[in-house]
């Protein structure tokens, strides 16, 4: 194994001048518009940018891949002496999976269900001959133990669907690192975790990618996590390069001013005002799914009016079934929601339509919460039709007010949902919410699905609606930055139970609970030492 | 504008620019680009349907008239001779075009309301509901189709609104399946439970959120469920429990002339004369299968162009 591996700084990859078309809607598109790529031995580039930018684009392109309706129209992709451009697929496929291993952003989906896991890890050495399967197995264990996953010695004959996330996308680097590849393409691998699993598995694969001496491409739209990680530093739009610069000197002195604009996103802060007008409270709330285990314990919040309550926690905390019990959509087993003093019918269907209009909720994918077969106009008009009884040209001109409310213009108004962006259809749920003319709105990791630069016009556009419409917010996220920027009071949940309940400045400041120390401090920084020092400060 | 001034969406691109198309715009490009076989499939399909809606025009005798002479030969006044009782046959064909597919139609549409609906209702509700109507599909689709419509219709008697309603519940068995396991992936979308939260009704979501989104594979299925049902009640004139005479039917016309393939050796055309309304029911049932082949292709997301 050691023959083929050179010497860490000789140069790996070299893709130059390289350019990538789609296809989509009868034309050919420019993805990727002309870039160039260095990449040395051993040597962690990370590529950042809103999504759109091209950075899968560009990743799958350094193995010489395109998606199908893609391809790479010009330019030169060199790896280790060989042009993956003018390379034959049986020439690529030696390579794909041995030497340039790919790590995909939802292990979920990437590890076939019916086979175990060891089979799959080792899968690539096999087919490729390269170590009998005795060997390939001790290895891949031996991996097991290094990527921190536990009994690395059984974990191997266990199914995908019988780990967790979080250890799933540590087998996934495992199946990666298999065959001892010289090139890893990390596809925003902890996108789709909690904040605490994230930082295990960031531990894990920077490790590991050091030990082994490996080169990575790691694209992600999380600057914290990219400072982890990179050596250098790139950030693309629309598919040019903006600019590329060491961590430390991108850190600290960017130069594009997009560069800085995705810098600043982090530093939106909503001073605290408090209040002791409670719009709703939940008292002592206990809820199970089908009458099954218990999920919620003994939950109480009080939501003051015209505020932000954010409630944090990693997934399975219970945020999402104490939003259900509120919306009458989980009925508890005990305890009560006061709404206004006045308690609230525990099912949905005891509800009046006055209680349901004023209780709203905004939903974490916006994809999946706009029905695809309805215009704009229709999914912001019915709950106008449904609450108010306005028809015909009232409720057109109401339905432009709301558009300008959450700043679109009139072109969307018979648009569909498949023909806007992300940040566009989180924005049309918000007015959906708006028409009712609630007084509370539930959110739901309402900016979780979103890039950073999204992210804050969202966040702006809530902040704005709250003061001038007086509206609150039950914020339910994992994010500590936009708990930052949006709330006034702060419930930490932990395994269906509160934590911790109070304003922010108090929670956000020491001393902490254990669980809300261990939450607030796996919170990437953009500090590129930040992960080392977490790891030396947690032994 | 923040949003779009900031930030790049392809999909905001795109929408930007398309062209808004209307939905005749849309129809006549998907038409161009059709394959043979979905053009010939619609032709005939118009073809039949011409027939069928101005059969009484068409047709050059009656639908029951009886000539003097039986099993007259092709031609002359009788393009396709007459039967055993001296009807015109082409005069017969053209108006069984009318009642074969008009039976088919009605029985189909009826199997779709009840199977769709209730399968909407399945999928919504869950539970108790969904156990108890999916258990006696069960049931119903335990039991050989044919055999049990055999039954039914020897004891309500083979009355036309007896045959449609027999198939039509025997049929929506597979209708209600297909809808509940497309329904039941739309069930579980946010902005059904969106919908749920605002305080709609059974029916307003049925209709307005979940439908919308599972027409395609129903429309096609609707085209299959045509043909197989148009098949079984041909199978069913045939074996004489379908269309009752004078009404004329393709299945039964095969009966009734069945017998005259023995004269092969003496008149070829003779022959044939069963063989040309056996011949119509195949002919519509591919053209069918291959205008619900291109509508799938297309309705699928597959795309082999590229």
């Amino acid at each position: 194994m050691s023959t083929k591996r050179g010497k860490k700084g000789d140069v790996l990859l070299e893709m130059k001048d390289v350019k990538v078309d789609g296809f989509s809607d009868e034309r050919w598109h420019k993805i990727i518009k002309g870039i160039d790529i260095t990449l040395h031995r051993g040597e962690v580039m990370g590529l950042i940018g809103e999504s759109g930018a091209g950075k899968s684009t560009l990743g799958l392109a350094a193995m010489g891949f395109t998606k199908p309706g893609c391809k790479i129209t010009s330019g030169s992709i060199i790896f280790d002496g060989q042009d993956l451009v003018l390379a034959s697929d049986e020439e690529k496929r030696a390579l794909w999976g041995t030497r340039i291993a790919y790590v995909a952003q939802s292990a979920a989906a990437s590890f076939n269900p019916a086979h175990r896991l060891l089979d799959q890890t080792v899968e690539a050495s096999l087919n490729q001959g390269l170590q009998p399967r005795a060997a390939a197995e001790a290895d891949a264990r031996d991996l097991y133990g290094q990527l921190q996953l536990p009994d690395p010695e059984n974990i191997g004959d266990r199914y995908p669907h019988q780990v967790s996330g979080g250890q799933l996308q540590r087998m996934m680097t495992a199946m990666a690192m298999s065959p001892r590849p010289d090139l890893i393409i990390f596809d925003e691998p902890t996108t789709a975790l909690d904040v605490t699993t994230q930082v295990e598995v960031l531990v894990a694969m920077r490790e590991i990618v050091e030990k082994f001496n490996t080169a990575a491409l790691y694209i992600t739209h999380d600057l914290a996590v990219v400072a982890q990680m990179a050596d250098v530093i790139k950030v693309l739009r629309y598919g040019n390069e903006v600019e590329e610069a060491e961590t430390r000197q991108m850190l600290e002195s960017p130069k594009e001013d997009y560069t800085k604009s995705l810098w600043s996103v982090r530093a939106l802060e909503k001073t605290e005002s408090p209040s002791d007008d409670v719009v709703l409270s939940i008292d002592n709330v206990d809820a199970a799914y089908g009458g099954g285990v218990k999920v919620l314990h003994d939950v109480s919040i009080r939501i003051p009016r015209g505020r932000t309550v954010a409630v944090v926690g990693e997934s399975g905390s219970g945020k999402s079934t104490t939003a259900r019990v509120i919306t009458g959509l989980l009925p508890p087993m005990t305890g009560s929601v006061q709404f206004n003093g006045e308690p609230l019918p525990a099912a949905l269907k005891d509800r009046t339509k006055d209680q349901l209009q004023r209780i709203q909720m905004i939903y974490q994918s916006a994809d999946t919460a706009m029905n695809p077969r309805q215009t704009i106009a229709e999914t912001i008009g019915r709950p106008l039709e449904f609450y108010h009884g306005l028809t015909g040209k009232a409720k057109q001109e109401r339905i432009l007010e709301l558009l300008e409310m959450i700043e679109l213009d009139q072109s969307f108004y018979d648009r569909f949902p498949n023909e806007l962006s992300g940040g566009q259809k989180q924005r049309v749920c918000i007015a959906r919410a708006l028409a009712a003319d609630p007084e509370i709105i539930i959110c739901d990791e309402v900016t979780s699905a979103l890039d950073q630069i999204v992210q804050e016009g969202i966040l702006k556009l809530l902040l704005r609606l709250q003061k001038d419409y007086n509206i609150t917010y039950l914020f339910i996220t994992h994010d500590i930055a936009v708990v930052q920027a949006i709330s006034d009071e702060i419930v930490v949940m932990y395994q269906g139970a509160v934590v911790e309940q109070g304003g922010k400045n108090e929670i956000m400041s020491p001393p902490y609970p254990d669980y809300t120390q261990l939450l607030l401090n796996s919170v990437p920084d953009m500090d590129p030492d930040w992960l080392t020092n977490l790891v030396e400060a947690r032994g | 504008m923040t949003d779009s001034t900031q930030s790049y969406s392809a999909a905001a691109e795109v929408g930007q620019l398309r062209e808004r198309r209307t939905r005749w715009q849309i129809i006549k490009i998907e038409l161009a680009k059709a394959p043979y076989s979905a053009w010939f499939g619609l032709i005939v399909i118009a073809f039949y349907l011409f027939v069928a809606l101005f059969a009484p025009l068409l047709a050059p005798h009656g639908e029951a008239e009886i000539f003097s002479q039986s099993f007259a030969p092709w031609g002359g006044e009788h393009v396709f001779g007459t039967d055993q009782i001296g009807r015109d046959i082409f005069s017969r064909l053209i108006f069984g075009a009318r009642n074969t597919m008009g039976i088919a139609l009605a029985t189909t549409l009826m199997s779709f309301t009840i199977g769709g609906g209730l399968g909407l209702v399945a999928a919504i509700s869950g539970g108790w509901t969904d156990q108890l109507l999916s258990r006696a599909v069960d049931v119903l689709m335990a039991i050989p189709g044919l055999i049990f419509a055999l039954m039914l219709l020897t004891i309500f008697g083979s009355s036309i609104l007896s045959l449609i309603m027999i198939i039509a519940v025997l049929d929506s068995t597979r209708v209600f399946r297909l809808t509940r396991s497309v329904a039941v992936s739309v069930v579980v979308m946010d902005y059904v439970e969106a919908a749920k939260l605002r305080g709609e009704k059974l029916p307003w979501i049925m209709r307005r959120e979940i439908l919308p989104n599972i027409m395609p594979p129903l429309i096609a299925e609707f085209g299959l469920r045509f043909s197989f049902v148009f098949l079984t009640i041909a199978a069913l004139s045939f074996l004489g429990l379908g269309i009752q005479p004078p009404t004329a039917d393709w299945g039964s016309m095969v009966r009734d002339n069945a017998s005259m393939i023995q004269f092969a050796k003496y008149d070829l055309t003779a022959a044939l004369t069963p063989m040309i309304p056996a011949g119509a029911i195949a002919l519509l049932t591919v053209a069918v299968n291959f205008v619900v082949d291109w509508f799938l292709h297309k309705t699928s997301g597959l795309n082999d162009e590229h």
